[in-house]
């Protein structure tokens, strides 16, 4: 056991063995799970669960509720008047966490946002902790160097009831991305060069650790927007050593630690990060020069070039199965192969999500478009990740100089990353996107989506069409 | 939850990879707070024309497949979103085992809180597995989870994993709440230490 515990470890070995509960025989770990947070759509079939059986809700105060996938979006959205699908969902919220005792944000409220942007600003995500919600891009919270990841609704009604959860220690992976990002290159290129390389199976049974001082060099935001799409490479957690950059995001928010106890907190999280000499199972190493904006084409995440290339021919696939599969996207997204990226129209623009909708992701767009206009025919939306986002956005002024540029700006939500309301892509539409996932439908039935940085959507807001953000 | 011991029945072939979430459920089927009722929208983007018609190039639409309950596929099955509505539309539809290549880690857990059965095996048993379906109702295929075995039409056997834990809850249709439920005097040793080594989680 002695010599066991002096093995160097990774980050991630420490934050699984720091939160063992007990190991069983199996080899299967029971976790403790620090935090939970919950939204509208995953969680009511876990309450109905625990109430049928009788449960509660062990640690209410260890949760925090946040309606977001299915609220309106419209600026007015005070009198909007709601499917009576979709205000089923957040009434249903809005009472299980009365009737359990649960800190609730609701839609109205100025806090309220995208579960995995009002975490963080709330300081109710901290390195160290154990993080779990029912959405799959709970992977951002690992930025702040904890274990987080989503779960299945059974899983919410266990952490629910026990605090815990049963699993399986994952492999570790090492990304290492050295030197400083080109111009016009962002985390979320980072991102998709990530998935391009590994494949969206790349990362599956692994927690993925990124490292190097193209990572250290990267703020909060962008560090969250590279977690976030962890789960698109696969793997359910994404994880960046904690370091100052961490610290001083962390402090003062409102559940951070104050005073001496978060002087004890930050020795602690010093101890986290990987030792020297720390073995993972697999390793990548890729040069922040080599990474250019990227633009994906198809339908998987996987599916991605730098702007500068070309539709891909599915004849010049490995495999049978391959060239069916990418014949299928093109058809999909209404693409021929060997057109050039860049002459590819687009119809909308949609800058927001988890995974772009931070305030640093808005100052960026504002300064591409500052002074210009969005092109004539191209709906463009800008939706805040939170409330917290969209008032400093207003605060800075950010929001004059996107609706002059011919912007919608809009109202906190998930809006049309998931498409679950109104907010979505009409069929065969074509939109510029910052969000996470380009699977047939995701925007909309038959919409066709292609994933960027919020300056790569906000140059093709300008120009009607995938546009290398260097060439404005 | 419902038990899976062993099960004789057809499968279907869906011969693609990366069969994500929102392929097996799409979004617009997510406003409900029930677990039920989801089969008929299982797939249902190329399932069914605009119109609401079925579309006859879908597997699960031809009439040797409707009373399928295993699905043979293609790697990385259930990426993307955590959605439980994609077991739960699957399930309610009939399908009872899923076997492919590979699966996406939230989707393959999900897979076990409800009754189904995840089998991965190699490309080359898919290829086969695939053959035999395409044979319809005159290929029955048998997964026996007691004996970790899947049994071809033609007499053909082969060995699968699984992780002992989660094949015994499934044999068992045991609710794992009620088993960590057990552990709860441990679990509040933990939860003591931690109040004093990390104090300012709480």
């Amino acid at each position: 056991m002695t010599e066991y515990a002096q093995q160097p470890k990774t980050l991630y070995d420490k934050l699984w063995q720091s939160h063992i509960v007990e190991m069983q025989d199996n080899g299967n770990g029971l976790i403790y799970i620090d935090r939970h947070i919950i939204h509208e759509v995953t969680s009511p079939q876990a309450f109905e669960g625990l109430r049928l059986a009788g449960r509660a809700v062990v640690h209410p105060e260890s949760m925090l509720a946040v309606p977001d996938h299915n609220v309106p979006t419209d600026a007015d959205r005070a009198n909007i008047i709601n499917p009576k699908d979709s205000q089923l969902q957040l009434d249903t919220l809005a009472e299980n966490c009365k009737e359990f005792g649960i800190d609730y944000i609701p839609m109205l409220d100025d806090r309220q946002g995208i579960v995995h942007i009002v975490g963080p600003e709330q300081g109710f995500t901290l390195p160290g902790m154990t993080i779990v919600c029912g959405d799959s891009h709970t992977s951002t919270h690992g930025a702040f160097g904890a274990l987080a990841f989503g779960i299945g609704t059974s899983e919410v009604e266990h952490v629910m009831a026990t605090q815990t959860l049963i699993l399986k220690a994952q492999k570790n992976m090492r990304i290492d991305v050295e030197g400083p990002l080109g111009r016009g290159v962002t985390a979320k290129d980072v991102a998709l060069a990530v998935i391009g390389h590994i494949g969206t199976a790349g990362g599956t049974g692994h927690v993925i650790e990124f490292t190097g001082s193209a990572i250290r060099d990267l703020s909060m935001e962008g560090r969250m927007t590279l977690c976030n799409m962890s789960i698109e490479a696969g793997a359910r957690s994404g994880l960046i050593a904690p370091d100052q950059v961490t610290y001083d995001y962390v402090m003062g928010r409102p559940k951070s630690p104050k005073g001496a106890a978060f002087e004890q907190a930050v020795a602690y999280w010093k101890s986290l990060p990987s030792d020297a000499g720390a073995v993972y199972d697999k390793e990548i190493f890729l040069r922040a020069e080599d990474i250019t904006p990227q633009v994906t084409w198809g339908t998987s995440p996987e599916n991605v070039l730098p702007i500068t290339g070309n539709v891909p021919n599915p004849d010049d696939a490995p495999s049978k199965e391959r060239k069916i599969a990418l014949q299928r996207a093109l058809d999909y997204m209404g693409l021929t192969a060997g057109t050039r990226l860049q002459d590819v129209p687009i119809e909308r623009v949609f800058i927001g999500s988890c995974t772009n909708g931070r305030i640093e992701d808005i100052r960026d767009v504002a300064a591409v478009v500052k002074g210009r206009r969005v092109q004539e025919d191209v709906v463009a939306w800008v939706v805040p990740g939170s409330g917290l986002v969209k008032f400093q956005a207003e605060e800075e002024g950010l929001d004059k100089i996107l609706i002059e540029a011919g912007f919608d700006w809009r109202a906190p939500g998930c809006s049309m990353c998931l498409a679950m309301n109104a907010d979505k892509l009409a069929p065969h539409e074509r939109c510029a996107s910052t969000s996470n996932r380009n699977f047939e439908g995701r925007q909309g039935p038959k919409g066709r989506t292609h994933l960027m940085s919020p300056v790569m959507a906000a140059a093709a807001a300008l120009t009607g069409r995938l546009t290398d953000v260097r060439e404005l | 939850m419902d038990k899976f011991v062993k099960i004789s029945a057809i499968a279907a072939p869906l011969p693609m990879a990366n069969i994500d979430t929102d392929m097996i459920i799409p979004q617009k089927h997510l406003r409900t707070i029930k677990r039920t009722g989801l089969g008929i929208h299982a797939f249902s983007n190329i399932r069914y024309h605009d119109d609401g018609s079925e579309r006859e190039d879908f597997v699960l639409n031809q009439p040797a497949y409707r009373k399928a309950e295993i699905l043979i596929t293609g790697e990385n099955f259930g990426c993307g979103s955590s959605r439980e509505h994609a077991p739960w539309a699957l399930k309610d539809f009939g399908i009872k085992c899923i076997i492919a290549p590979s699966f996406a880690d939230i989707f393959y857990g999900n897979c076990f809180k409800n009754g189904l059965l995840p089998i991965i095996m190699p490309q080359k048993v898919i290829d086969l597995l695939l053959d035999d379906a395409a044979r319809g109702a005159n290929a029955i295929i048998t997964v026996d989870l007691e004996a970790q075995q899947i049994s071809g039409p033609d007499g053909g056997m082969i060995s699968f994993e699984v992780d002992p834990y989660r094949r015994h809850c499934l044999l068992n249709g045991l609710d794992d709440i009620g088993l960590t439920l057990q552990k709860k005097a441990t679990i509040q040793a933990y939860e003591a230490k931690k109040k004093l080594s990390q104090p300012w989680l709480y």
